[in-house]
């Protein structure tokens, strides 16, 4: 017979960098737990309840707690504890779990980014030292919580919710030193470059097609096939004839830069031609 | 943490190898006629095959389709025949969902993907049989493949196993060295920039040593690289010559 434990984690808000909390909180909370005594002797076992005998903790050997390393651009930068808006723009992520006595216990790289030997070594070293702030948080958090309940007080989960300890969605500000901005920003601004002018105000050349600035010649028919709907519909209320059309499609080469910002029309429509009812109407956008 | 048997005395290893010293590797590429690309490899006992069709238009829903690059589908199976017990299923579980991904996105940073917009690559790996380095010669037979099939890519992906016995690297380890318990460290590299395509790092390894493991596994790395080179080749030199006459 054998002592069973389950660890069941619960994400209750998901701001980033979830593998490190929950690797905290996975550690923290077996190194909290207590299961009840039990004494053997011979073929007997008795199991004593906490009322007769005070629960025993589990025998942890080290604690490891994971860091993790969000790269960008190439591997340029590097930042540690990605928030969710990080995560959403990094290239890929290294997290690497240490335990104090600095040994790593297992470490993984995803994302397709490619790494230098260098930053790996690099990136094990802060691990380190993070990891040995953490822990001594966490045991001090656990001495607190002993002493705490030592002496009758109150603790747990409730406890902490009126004083906004935890469960709480605030982040402490940071304090920002604005002594020297001001003079800071003259010297920006009379550095820099006076701003292009900008031009507001679009040219309409017919119902449906505008012009914003003088730009680069007119390369319509350069457009990618997908959009070929998209600018098939606006040539047709440029009053334009079939042999234009049939110009644009043998022009088949795209310009990748010009249409990477702009929406992108997925259609499995294999319609040649595309007829509008009401010239004032938009081109319909299909997804 | 290390067991006395990874490492007798002498020097040598439970199967006779030096330290550094990798298994008989055994490769070809163009396996099959039908597929686009193919390879076999052959790392000691560990068998695998990878398979490529590819570039094609997108299966399945166009809208997946990447507009400026291609689309990289990679299927990680294990045999029912490959372990000691036999499996019960060879692809589908979390482990090789886990590692397929990990090799989608391995060779979508290596494959030339911004040549073939709105297209798909497939590439499946097929392990005949595990005897430790599974994945690794995964890896190294997918770029055999995929170099089969005439897909550009920066550089080989060669990969590698290292592990610890005491303070000694070892390199390429076998499925008893791997149950050993010691630190595996798992290793993607493309030989000619020494970029790190894939790290994983698995029980637990002293942050001194980390230094000496990548090393080991890196210079593995780059041994196979030489040997995945000739095997290239010599298929080059097979196909001209077929073409030729």
């Amino acid at each position: 017979q054998v002592w069973q434990i389950r660890l069941d984690l619960h994400l209750l808000n998901h701001d980033g960098n979830i593998i490190d909390a929950a690797s905290i909180a996975g550690i923290v909370s077996l190194c909290h737990f207590r299961r009840p005594d039990v004494s053997v002797q011979g073929e007997d076992v008795t199991v004593y309840s906490p009322e007769e005998r005070d629960p025993v903790p589990l025998s942890i050997h080290h604690m490891p707690i994971c860091v993790s390393f969000a790269f960008f651009q190439q591997g340029t930068y590097v930042l540690v504890d990605p928030s969710e808006r990080e995560e959403c723009v990094m290239d890929g992520v290294l997290v690497i779990a240490m335990n104090k006595h600095r040994e790593i216990c297992t470490m993984q790289s995803s994302g397709g980014i490619m790494l230098v030997k260098d930053q790996v070594l690099r990136c094990s070293k802060i691990a380190a030292v993070k990891v040995a702030e953490i822990t001594e948080l966490i045991q001090k958090a656990l001495q607190n919580d002993q002493k705490v309940r030592k002496e009758g007080g109150k603790f747990g989960f409730a406890e902490s919710v009126p004083n906004q300890k935890i469960t709480a969605f605030k982040m402490e500000s940071t304090a920002v030193d604005t002594n020297n901005v001001e003079k800071q920003a003259e010297e920006i601004i009379t550095k820099a470059d006076p701003p292009t002018e900008v031009f507001a105000k679009p040219v309409l050349h017919t119902p449906g097609t505008a012009q914003i600035g003088e730009g680069i010649e007119n390369s319509w028919g350069d457009l990618e096939e997908s959009d070929k709907e998209e600018a098939a519909e606006g040539k047709e209320e440029c009053e334009a004839t079939a042999f234009e059309y049939q110009q644009m499609q043998s022009e088949g080469t795209s310009t990748m830069t010009e249409t990477k910002d702009e929406p992108i029309v997925l259609s499995d429509s294999e319609e040649e031609e595309v007829v509008i009812l009401e010239p004032q109407e938009l081109p319909r956008k299909t997804r | 943490m290390a067991s006395p048997e990874l490492l007798s005395a002498e020097g040598f290893r439970a199967d006779g190898r030096r330290p550094a010293e990798l298994r008989k590797v055994r490769a070809r590429m163009g396996v099959f006629a039908q597929a686009d690309g193919s390879a076999y490899i052959e790392q000691g006992n560990t068998k695998a095959l990878a398979v490529v069709y590819g570039p094609h238009e997108i299966r399945g829903s166009r809208s997946k389709a990447l507009p400026d690059r291609a689309l990289v589908n990679c299927q990680y199976s294990l045999a029912t025949f490959s372990t000691g017990e036999r499996r019960r299923r060879p692809h589908g579980d979390r482990q090789a969902a886990e590692l397929a991904l990990n090799l989608r996105q391995t060779f979508e940073a290596a494959i030339l993907t911004s040549l073939y917009p709105r297209s798909q690559i497939d590439i499946y790996v097929q392990i005949l049989q595990a005897d430790g380095g599974t994945y690794c010669a995964g890896v190294n037979a997918a770029t055999l493949a995929v170099m089969d099939a005439g897909i550009p890519m920066q550089d080989f992906v060669c990969a590698c196993s290292a592990g610890l016995a005491d303070s000694t690297p070892l390199t390429d380890l076998s499925s008893a060295e791997e149950a050993a318990g010691g630190p595996t460290l798992l290793l993607a590299l493309l030989p000619a920039s020494g970029h790190i395509a894939l790290l994983q790092l698995s029980a637990r390894l002293h942050h001194e040593r980390l230094e000496v493991a990548l090393e080991a596994a890196g210079n593995a790395c780059r041994a196979l690289h030489a040997l995945l080179d000739r095997v290239v080749r010599e298929r080059l030199k097979q196909i001209t010559a077929a073409l030729g006459d």
